[in-house]
């Protein structure tokens, strides 16, 4: 066990945990931040994607030892009102089935479009690829995705 | 304006003071789950006037509606909502949603499955609405000392033309719940919808594009210990368990093994589970029980031969387990061998071996399919705390009313003190229809007398069976000189059951007609997945009526045609199990949307059709291929489904079945050594991403008056066929065997 310090969603946090333990379990039972979500512990289906200084990042196979300074941001903090375009292209496009999956979309999209604010179409597939809709809602993504990019401008 | 009876009893009408009364079922919040329909914040008010088990009203106008069923991303939280604030008439912006407990004394089949939740609901819903608008009408009839039939609604305001009167819904609520449930009402007429058939948003959307905790797996009370399991390979039973190394790790509180059914114990339907018994790992966090979970030594034993009573559909029967590892390899091998066998008639019209006999062609083929497992994104979880006198348990579930019955003869409890909630379900597909994990929670919680959540690794879902069997079919087809299809023969087989619906097309519309199906016990357990059954039939059959088209020298969707037309207007046999003119009728859609008739547009084009689930699906598929690899391009969809309630909703539905029946068409398969589940996450059980999904999809709706059924299941079975076809299109060569991907031998690097 150890005490970690750590900046999540601009709020320094200590908890004290095997130092192993991936993000992802911190969030979860630790600080009551369950949006970010378990899917398969491997890095394989992106779930459980966070920000990690603005980089999208698999939490599940995170070691919370290996976070340091950096500043993590889960959907519970990705915009104060939940108002942030993408948030908000995915409500327009009325994208969630299960639902179970799209924290870990949005926050994929949102770190991308960051990086890319005018993707082209195979840029969004390429850039979604890593994250498995079960309801397979893929064609709303990229549309949401789309449409979050032109708000933007 | 049409008129029906109510025929409602005051008990299934409960009334505001006898719902006020506490006890263990409202113990949580009331307004707990509600959500605003709108994402405008209404304000709550202090007080509620139930008009029915569904509908309350606050004096501010608010509007309060139950959904009863479970929610596992069909959208029936905000759609069947709808269809009650549609009769009752009040402004979708003034409504909040609300999510029932498991409670059958006041709500009609509180069952998410099989693509039935609309099409049952759809009567008592509007009768609900339509009976809360009335009692309203007679509360302000009394107060304003005029008639109630000279009274109006227009969204949740109460009008008197004649002395210009007017009042809230709100206004009149305390009155309208001391009136006596009338015997009649009148239900809208449909051209008069104003929210049915108006696309609503997911009431739940700004909750899940946040963040909020609305999954089982989410759920945390204070004291609450983690659970964790571990199951044996198929055919096999726990030996031994040393947890020497566990038990001083840190978090960890306990290690103990617990059966989830007793042996005497009469299983209902959804009674699968694949081990009975399970080791458990329990402690104070998930990290924690994880990795004590990877340090225990287990042995396993071969399992014996078990046979249990099961109540079916049809009534109790013996299942009985084999003994044994099963492996893939002897899978097909057996079914190969069955295949030659003779197989049980489940349906004879004419004499179709005389009828093959004089066939000028006769074409066989033969289909198979493998085992698949559902893979929802939210792992297998339950919380439950069980004490001496009560049970509360919250968690993904789509058929509370059986497990239900069978935590009551695990636990030892009556009904009135076991509370089921309805958590928000990370996917169903069928898989959550066998509640085993909520007694599993249950169980552990006993045992260990805390609170304790449940949870699954994704390696213990992917290997815990209630898979989609593995299926063959094998197809004739004999034409006569005029290339007519004179017999039809199907006998198909499965692991454990086959997949063959003997009333379904082409019966009806062939004079010489046979089914005939087969099966083969196994240990490797199955359940529902998406269309059961159907999810192969159709895309054997599609496929193979595709190649008997070619055959006969006729267009696929005019041979088609010609077949429903015979059904319709010459039927054989009494049985048959659609409407022609219906299914005809999406046909008929599909090929003026897809502009079918274009030579232009025909390489690489496929189309299939199907009924199933009370709903009619037509679709084409437009593909390409790039370095071997298929590229789906457009697909699509003529669907009639009756009355669409929330179309923007349905046709999300309808892209995401069809995406699902690409990737399984392509990809899907689970594969079993000696016992042991081949694939354990998504690292080597592939399902469709993005670069595979289309670029386009289309979801065209009969315009129809006819009672809504279902959308969860019916778009998927026909794209197996349509995906085929398309491919044979593409590149000549017919494909029989799913997942198309092996017999394509397409790089698999592409994850």
């Amino acid at each position: 066990m150890e005490k970690i310090s750590l900046n999540v969603n601009n709020k320094m946090v200590s908890v004290e945990v095997d130092p192993n333990t991936p993000v992802l379990w911190v969030l979860r039972d630790h600080l009551n931040l369950a949006g970010t979500k378990y899917g398969c512990g491997v890095a394989q289906c992106g779930a459980c994607t966070i920000h990690l200084d603005g980089e999208a990042t698999r939490s599940c196979i995170l070691p919370v030892s290996s976070v340091g300074d950096k500043k993590i941001t889960t959907i519970e903090g990705l915009s104060a009102q939940g108002d942030h375009p993408v948030q908000q292209a995915w409500l327009e496009h009325d994208v969630a089935q299960c639902g179970y999956c799209q924290a870990g979309q949005i926050m994929t999209a949102a770190a991308f479009l960051k990086k890319n604010p005018d993707p082209s179409d195979e840029e969004i597939v390429s850039a979604m690829n890593g994250n498995i809709c079960r309801c397979a809602t893929y064609m709303r993504i990229r549309q949401a995705i789309k449409t979050a990019a032109a708000a933007e401008k | 304006m049409k008129q029906v009876q109510t025929n409602l009893d005051r008990r299934s009408f409960l009334k505001a003071s006898a719902m006020a009364g506490g006890g263990l079922m409202l113990s949580f919040s009331w307004m707990a789950g509600c959500t605003p329909a709108e994402q405008s914040s209404l304000e709550i008010p202090e007080e509620w006037f139930a008009l029915n088990n569904y509908i309350k009203i606050g004096a501010n106008g608010v509007v309060s509606l139950m959904s009863s069923n479970p929610e596992f991303g069909s959208g029936v939280k905000t759609s069947m909502p709808m269809i009650l604030a549609e009769e009752l008439d009040v402004n979708w912006k003034n409504v909040l949603v609300e999510q029932a407990d498991f409670f059958p004394e006041r709500y009609d089949r509180q069952f998410t499955g099989g693509s039935q939740g609309i099409r049952l609901a759809w009567k008592p819903l509007r009768k609900a609405g339509a009976t809360a608008r009335q009692m309203l009408k007679e509360a302000a009839a009394k107060s304003w000392g005029v008639p109630a039939s000279e009274i109006s609604t227009e969204k949740g305001t109460l009008i008197h033309k004649g002395s210009g009167k007017k009042a809230g819904y709100g206004e009149m609520a305390s009155a309208a719940a001391a009136i006596p449930v009338p015997e009649e009402v009148s239900m809208k007429d449909i051209k008069d919808f104003s929210i049915i058939s108006h696309s609503k948003k997911n009431v739940d959307g700004k909750k899940i594009v946040t963040g909020q905790p609305l999954f089982g797996i989410d759920y945390k009370v204070e004291g609450m210990l983690i659970a964790t399991v571990i199951h044996p390979p198929f055919g096999m039973k726990i030996k031994s368990v040393d947890d020497s190394a566990v038990k001083s790790m840190p978090g960890v509180k306990e290690v103990l093994v617990i059966k989830t059914l007793e042996s005497d114990y009469e299983r209902n339907f959804f009674d699968t589970n694949a081990f009975n018994e399970l080791v458990v790992v329990a402690g104070n966090s998930t990290w924690e029980v994880i990795n004590a979970k990877k340090a225990l030594k287990i042995e396993y034993e071969i399992a014996p031969e078990e046979s249990f009573v099961m109540a079916g559909w049809g009534g109790k029967e013996t299942v009985k387990v084999p003994s044994g590892l099963e492996s893939s390899d002897g899978h097909r091998s057996k079914m190969a061998e069955m295949a030659k066998k003779n197989a049980k008639v489940l349906r004879r019209d004419g004499d179709p071996e005389g009828a093959f006999k004089k066939a000028v062609k006769v074409l066989e083929r033969s289909y198979t399919a493998p085992y698949l497992a559902h893979n929802c994104m939210e792992p297998v979880n339950c919380f439950a705390h069980v004490t001496a006198d009560k049970a509360e348990l919250y968690g993904p579930i789509q058929a509370p009313e059986f497990i239900m019955r069978t935590l009551q003869a695990r636990l030892g409890l009556p009904k009135e003190k076991i509370n089921i909630r309805l958590a928000r379900m990370g996917g169903g597909f069928g898989q959550r229809a066998y509640g085993h994990h909520m007694v599993e929670a249950a169980v552990i919680s006993q045992r260990l007398n805390a609170p304790v959540k449940m949870v699954y690794t994704r390696e213990e879902d992917m290997t815990n069976g209630i898979y989609r069997p593995t299926y063959t079919a094998t197809y004739r087809a004999g034409l006569d000189e005029n290339n007519n299809l004179i017999a039809f023969h199907v006998k198909g087989g499965g692991i454990p059951e086959h997949a063959v619906h003997a009333d379904r097309f082409p019966a009806g519309a062939v004079d010489h007609y046979l089914a005939e199906g087969w099966e083969i016990n196994s240990n490797i357990s199955i359940g529902a997945f998406r269309a059961p059954g159907s999810n192969f039939i159709a895309g054997a059959e599609q496929s193979f009526l595709d190649e008997v088209a070619e055959l006969a020298g006729k267009d696929p969707i005019e041979f088609r045609l010609e077949l429903l037309d015979r059904a319709l207007n010459n039927p054989v046999g009494k049985n048959n199990d659609y409407d022609a003119a219906r299914y005809a009728g999406v046909l008929k859609l599909v090929r003026e949307k897809s502009n079918w008739s274009d030579q232009q547009n025909s390489k690489g084009r496929g189309v299939a059709a199907y009924f199933c689930h009370n709903t009619y699906v037509a679709q084409v598929v437009d593909l390409r291929m790039e370095k071997n690899n298929p590229v789906v391009d457009k697909v699509i969809a003529a669907v009639d489904c009756g009355v669409v309630i929330n179309p923007d909703a349905a046709a999300n539905m309808g892209e995401g079945g069809i995406i699902d029946g690409i990737g399984n068409a392509l990809f899907g398969e689970m594969t079993f050594v000696d016992g042991v589940p081949q694939k354990n996450n998504f690292h080597q059980y592939r399902m469709i991403r993005q670069k595979e999904a289309p670029t386009s999809i289309d979801v065209h709706f009969v315009s129809s008056e006819e009672d809504p059924t279902g959308l969860g299941e019916p778009l998927f079975p026909p794209v197996f066929a349509a995906v085929a076809n398309a491919l044979y299109s593409a590149t000549g060569r017919r494909l029989y065997h799913q997942p198309f991907v092996n017999e394509l031998k397409l790089s698999k690097t592409s994850l």
